[in-house]
């Protein structure tokens, strides 16, 4: 007498459960096969069991989660410098790392990309987008040679290289024109090229200016490194520019990430700069063996993004644009806070936690937040 | 019947600027003279201590409000300036106003449409609660770059600002009474744009005429003990500006020349300056005679002790002890141990009612030296009468009802307990009072852990409430039994450490216990009855440490899993592991594994997990109780010692861990023979890295092998029944890499997580070769902490000491800001009654707290599911 999945399903989806417990719930249903009975009784204690493990009304939830953030964080190394997944790539970790996520730098230490290829199971092909995203200069294809008695630099291109990067060597020229704005004169795999002024600064001045021009590939980014993950491969690269990288043939977009939360707001929207917030503080806390519930980071990650933009959790970001005077004067720059607010005539509703301990009276928060209604004797 | 109200509330505070009438009218007396007090010692009537300004002498009385000191909060009083000078707060705001209004018409230098534009804009932005900072930056931005007043046609003069108070117009100095007239002129309706509301905050104000002077309750002066009169910094200021104020009254009145004049003019700007702030940039700041800079009003305000952080967001408070902690395993995780002479200063307050006089009166004749007794009783008049020994029997006799009773903390009471630094919530917690003999506070060991502390002479601070709510709260939310999940990870923060696990870990391994000896490891945890036995050898009955520990355990409860000395073999072989490692507990029985750190240990106690979600923190509370009594008799009953000697192995293994090490120095793929490679660069590179920092990499390895492999030779000879052995593995206290580099070898020292490679250029000591890339020469420790270390491996081993030192004390300050920065942020938010998390303000920031609304510290994941499913099914139909 056990009930069909039909059914199952029909009492499951009706629930007013949030859809992961659902589906669990579901997944065991359908494994165990109740009757009719059975079913009814095993809703009954789910929706109880759920409803006893409800966070309660009241619950400071921010605090308790900036503490289970915080707390961990004294038990960090500071050791800047490890490895990722990939043994060549050099990330920054521990309490440095947690900081910058928090702090919402503009310019993180070390941003990496993980690239996915749409055909990401042909090697070859994997080195092609490598070579087409790691940025070639001139001194990766060649040795450089300042020829001082006639005043000019000497390009020894390599031809190996040449071939491997699939590069041409009137790429160079076509680059090389383009940029330093003088002609070269080829002799085989030799370049040659002199300054517009024959002195001996011009030339060293021009020796610079070589080294920067960008013969193929992304600026921003100095080293790719492929590696096997699955039947795949996957590209890890050193410096972030999701934008140029979906340009190039061969990326998949869908999948390919940044550890750069600004960046990911940027280019995917505030969606994903909140997803990568979260799944870059659970690895960082996990890499250091801290376990901190997820919904602790969720909570950080959503006040950081709510307003529609990635703002920082200190002076210039949530806690510089709290509606609150005394708040904002009792956090950083106390005294700026309060002239600011005289020449405006601002108000402070006093509606947060600080203000009213400032004040002295209880909080809007938790016991505090509980009011009785007395009535007044008839 | 007494009419219901309630307490008053501050409902909002409104910011602005004060008028110079408003100065006046406020004020009780003009100041004139910089004199304090005359030579009798009395305050000079219009002088800075005026007695009109409030009163700070104990037995006088105020001359305004008559209120003694402690009443009367103090009366401002003025200081006519005779220029006006620039608040030097306002400084910015001014050189943007002036930047932006017209010189002769004083109006915004926008046209109509933009002006009105932008006061939309900033309304706009003001009632959606965001800050309007850019808007009027914008409008400062546009308005400065105009040349022409598009209203009266004046061409405009480029005004240069000087720090922190000089302002120029095409190179001419500006007065402060220029711009003051200046100011005057803007009309009311040009200021919304500036985000200015002319109702509180008229431009003219910000250059000031009038000075308003603190009462003296705000700068109260001290008598030393010499009887000499000591007075604040901000008294001192005040003498300043009034001393500089008439010389410059008496040189106008006398005419003297503008340069003069001006000269003095400066002179005041620059002491109203400093009286505001006296850390501006581009001046000198005042200084004390002694030449100490002056403490002036914003630095009383700023920074960690000043009045929001240090007053006004944290308070000293009364009710509180605070003394050295240390351990007591007799008590209750619920308990806390108070000396007597702390309970006798700590007092509750209680109303005398029918119900309890004669328990009060009692505790009144007890007076106050007698432990539970009382200090003071509070008469219906609210008269405060002390209790002594002498007044104690007569007070008793008189006691009444209504009357209030200062009793003493006794046992049973519940406080609050706290360790700094509170990281978390758990670093406050209630518990109920122990009153002991002794001077220390005194805590389960279990306990440690949620407060971080340890007994090395930390010290714990008491709070008492004093008030039926706040210790109802404090019974239903902050017990520590109710704080034994911890909400960051779901799991018991309280639970066995050290002793409690080895202990544990030894007891449930033993075999064979005879009657004796298992009754008297339960005793302390009150079980009385033991099971039928295990076997029976030659008539005399033996049990398994298993069945000592399964007595503890409720009735009903089902665990299985893998321990912490879970080898993580390939194939689980289950209840058969040869390890005893898996835990297979059936209806409140342990059939097989041991029981160690995953089981019973802080952070990670499966066993303590699920006993307080299926029975409940109080069934918690008490498991850990008799867990660690059982655990500490355990031990007792094996006996347990580290020393010395454990750290001792044969002499073949010594040896053999030597011919490790040369093999690996000078070997076959040895450090000599990459070295070589290197030398002659046929050393494979690895890909992105250079050919030296292949060569680092791969000594690294090989050294980190080395101690691997002489650990584990180590390691063959200490079996489970070492010590050091038996706390690693059952995560009691240490690790197997710790034994390793006692008994075996220390290994590589690192800083920054290379070789260390500072020191003399080339070399590391001026003994080693330049360029020498051997182990020794890099911090290779060989020797084992036994055998003990060379000098020079010893100096390498303080330098890789050192990083961590050095390390610890820059985190601590980086994290606790981060933590500051955290809960900052973070503090309003709040879950409603519909589930949705806001903040005060009422913004959603989450529609379901953490997308599923279940509490982290409760959970309800799959196994919460599959065990309702399991139950339900369970059941025959």
């Amino acid at each position: 007498m056990t009930v069909t999945a039909d059914s199952i399903e029909k009492s499951v989806s009706t629930l007013s459960l949030p859809p992961k417990i659902k589906d669990t719930l579901r997944e065991e249903l359908l494994e165990v096969k109740p009757t009719r009975k059975q079913l009814d009784e095993i809703i009954d204690h789910v929706m109880s069991g759920y409803a006893a493990a409800c966070i309660e009304p009241c619950d400071p939830v921010g605090v308790v989660a900036a503490q289970s953030i915080g707390e961990p964080g004294t038990q960090m190394t500071m050791r800047t410098f490890h490895y990722a997944g990939v043994a060549e790539i050099n990330v920054t970790l521990g309490l440095p790392r947690l900081i910058e996520i928090l702090d919402a730098r503009k310019n993180p230490s070390t941003p990496v990309m993980t690239v996915y290829l749409k055909d990401g199971v042909s090697k070859k092909k994997a080195q092609g987008v490598a070579w087409a995203i790691q940025n070639t200069t001139i001194p990766d294809l060649g040795g450089i040679i300042t020829d001082r008695a006639n005043l000019r630099i000497l390009i020894e291109v390599d031809e190996d290289t040449l071939y491997e990067r699939d590069l041409t060597l009137s790429d160079i020229i076509e680059k090389l024109e383009a940029k330093l704005k003088i002609p070269i004169e080829v002799e085989g795999y030799t370049l040659k090229l002199s300054p517009k002024e024959s002195n001996l600064g011009s030339l060293v001045q021009l020796g610079r200016n070589l080294k920067k021009v960008l013969i193929k590939g992304i600026e921003a980014i100095p080293r790719v490194v492929i590696q096997k993950e699955g039947p795949e491969y996957v590209l890890y690269t050193e410096g972030t520019a999701l934008h140029e990288v979906f340009d190039i043939e061969g990326v998949d977009p869908a999948r390919t990430t940044s550890n750069h939360p600004g960046e990911m707001c940027e280019v995917f929207g505030i969606e994903a700069a909140r997803n990568s917030i979260i799944k870059e503080i659970m690895e960082t806390l996990r890499e250091q063996g801290l376990i901190v519930d997820v919904k602790h980071i969720m909570l950080a990650a959503d006040m950081m993004t709510c307003d529609g933009e990635v703002k920082q959790i200190g002076r210039h970001g949530l806690s510089g644009e709290k509606a609150s005077i005394l708040a904002r004067a009792a956090f950083e720059v106390t005294v700026n806070h309060l002239i600011d607010a005289g020449i405006r005539g601002d108000i402070d509703e006093l509606s947060g936690v600080t203000e009213n301990v400032i004040v002295g009276q209880p909080i809007n928060l938790g016991t505090g937040d509980v009011h009785l209604v007395a009535k007044p004797p008839a | 019947m007494k009419q219901i109200s309630a307490p008053k509330k501050i409902s909002r505070i409104k910011f602005g600027l004060i008028s110079p009438r408003e100065y006046r009218n406020m004020s009780v007396t003009r100041i004139i003279t910089a004199d304090t007090y005359d030579e009798d010692g009395f305050p000079i009537d219009m002088g800075l201590m005026d007695p009109r300004l409030g009163v700070i002498d104990p037995g006088l009385r105020c001359k305004t409000c008559n209120g003694r000191a402690g009443e009367c909060p103090g009366h401002f009083g003025h200081i006519e300036l005779v220029a006006p000078c620039v608040h030097v707060g306002f400084a910015k705001q001014i050189r943007n106003l002036l930047r932006s209004t017209c010189r002769s018409c004083s109006r915004l230098l926008l046209d109509a449409g933009r002006k009105k534009e932008s006061i939309e804009q900033i309304s706009a932005r003001r009632s959606q609660g965001q800050t309007i900072d850019s808007a009027v930056d914008q409008v400062f931005g546009e308005a400065s770059k105009v040349e022409v007043c598009p209203y009266c046609g004046e061409h405009q003069l480029k005004i240069t600002y000087e720090k922190p108070t000089t302002y120029s117009e095409d190179g001419d100095k500006m007065l402060p009474s220029d711009i003051r007239n200046w100011f005057e002129h803007i009309p009311d309706e040009d200021l919304p744009v500036f985000g200015m509301d002319p109702d509180n905050a008229r431009p003219e104000w910000m250059i000031m005429t009038v000075l308003p002077v603190p009462p003296v309750t705000v700068r109260p002066s001290i008598t030393l003990q010499t009887g000499q009169r000591s007075e604040d910094d901000l008294t001192h200021k005040l003498v300043d500006i009034i001393r500089i104020n008439q010389r410059f009254q008496e040189n106008k009145e006398a005419g003297a020349p503008q340069l003069i004049i001006e000269d003095l003019w400066e002179l005041l700007q620059y002491h109203v300056t400093t009286f505001m702030d006296n850390s501006v940039s581009g001046i000198p700041p005042a200084r004390h005679r002694s030449g100490r800079p002056l403490k002036t009003l914003s630095q009383r305000l700023k920074g960690k002790e000043g009045r929001f952080r240090g007053s006004l967001s944290g308070k000293r408070v009364n009710f509180s002890g605070r003394t050295v902690i240390s351990p007591d395993p007799n008590l209750s995780i619920n308990e806390v141990g108070i000396p007597e002479a702390i309970a006798k200063e700590l007092t509750l307050t209680f109303k005398v009612v029918p119900r309890n006089i004669e328990e009060l009166r009692e505790y009144v004749r007890r007076g106050p030296t007698n432990h539970p007794g009382a200090n003071y009783v509070i008469r219906t008049d609210g008269h405060r009468l002390r209790i002594s020994d002498t007044t104690c029997e007569e007070i008793a006799g008189m006691l009444e009802y209504g009357w209030f009773v200062d009793r003493h903390l006794k046992d049973g009471d519940i406080v609050l307990f706290n360790r700094q630094p509170s990281l978390h919530k758990m670093s406050i917690m209630a518990h109920e009072v122990k009153v002991m003999p002794g001077k220390t506070f005194r805590l389960n060991p279990a306990v440690c852990p949620p407060y971080n502390a340890d007994f090395d002479g930390d010290e714990m601070n008491l709070h008492v409430q004093q008030n039926e709510e706040a210790r109802a709260e404090a019974v239903i939310l902050m017990r520590v039994q109710e704080n034994i999940l911890s909400p960051r990870f779901g799991g018991p923060i309280i639970g066995g450490i050290h002793d409690h696990i080895t202990g544990m870990f030894l007891l449930t391994r033993e075999k064979a216990i005879d009657k004796n000896s298992a009754l008297d490891i339960l005793r302390k945890s009150g079980v009385r009855d033991l099971p039928p036995p295990d076997h029976i050898e030659d008539g005399t009955s033996y049990w398994t440490g298993k069945q000592i520990f399964s007595q503890i355990l409720p009735e009903g409860l089902n665990l299985e899993y893998k321990a912490e000395i879970c080898e993580e073999c390939a194939e689980c072989k289950k209840e058969n592991c040869p390890n005893d490692a898996y835990v297979v507990i059936k209806n409140g029985e342990l059939l097989c594994g041991t029981i160690d750190e995953k089981s019973i240990g802080a952070f990670k106690g499966k066993v303590v997990n699920k006993i307080i979600r299926e029975f409940g923190p109080a069934a918690g509370a008490a498991f850990i109780d008799t867990m660690t009594n059982l655990a500490i008799r355990g031990i007792m009953y094996h006996g347990f010692s580290f020393g010395i000697d454990d750290e001792d192995i044969p002499k073949e293994a010594v040896k053999q861990i030597q011919e490790i090490n040369k093999d690996a120095m000078y070997g076959k793929d040895s450090i000599a023979s990459l070295i070589d490679k290197y030398e002659h660069k046929e050393l494979d590179t690895l890909p992105g890295r250079s050919t030296e920092e292949t060569l680092e990499l791969r000594i690294m390895q090989i050294l980190g092998r080395v101690r691997d492999e002489a650990g584990d030779k180590a390691g063959l000879h200490l079996g489970i029944d070492n010590s050091a052995v038996a706390m690693a593995v059952s995560g009691a206290r240490g690790s197997m890499l710790n034994l390793a580099q006692m008994a075996a070898c220390v290994g590589q020292q690192s800083v920054r997580g290379a070789r260390i490679q500072r020191g003399y250029s080339g070399r590391t000591l001026p003994h080693f070769k330049k360029g020498d890339r051997g182990a020794e020469a890099h911090g290779f420790v060989q020797a084992s902490y036994k055998s003990g270390l060379s000098p020079v491996e010893y100096f390498f081993h303080a330098i890789g000491g050192r990083e961590g030192l050095v390390d610890t004390a820059v985190r601590t300050s980086q994290s606790g800001y981060l933590q500051r920065r955290m809960v900052n942020a973070l503090q309003d938010l709040e879950a409603q009654h519909d589930g949705t998390v806001r903040d005060t303000r009422g913004v959603v920031v989450q529609a379901k707290y953490g997308e599923d609304g279940v509490d982290p510290s409760r959970g309800f994941d799959r196994t919460h599911i599959q065990r309702i499913v399991k139950d339900v099914m369970e059941v025959p139909e």
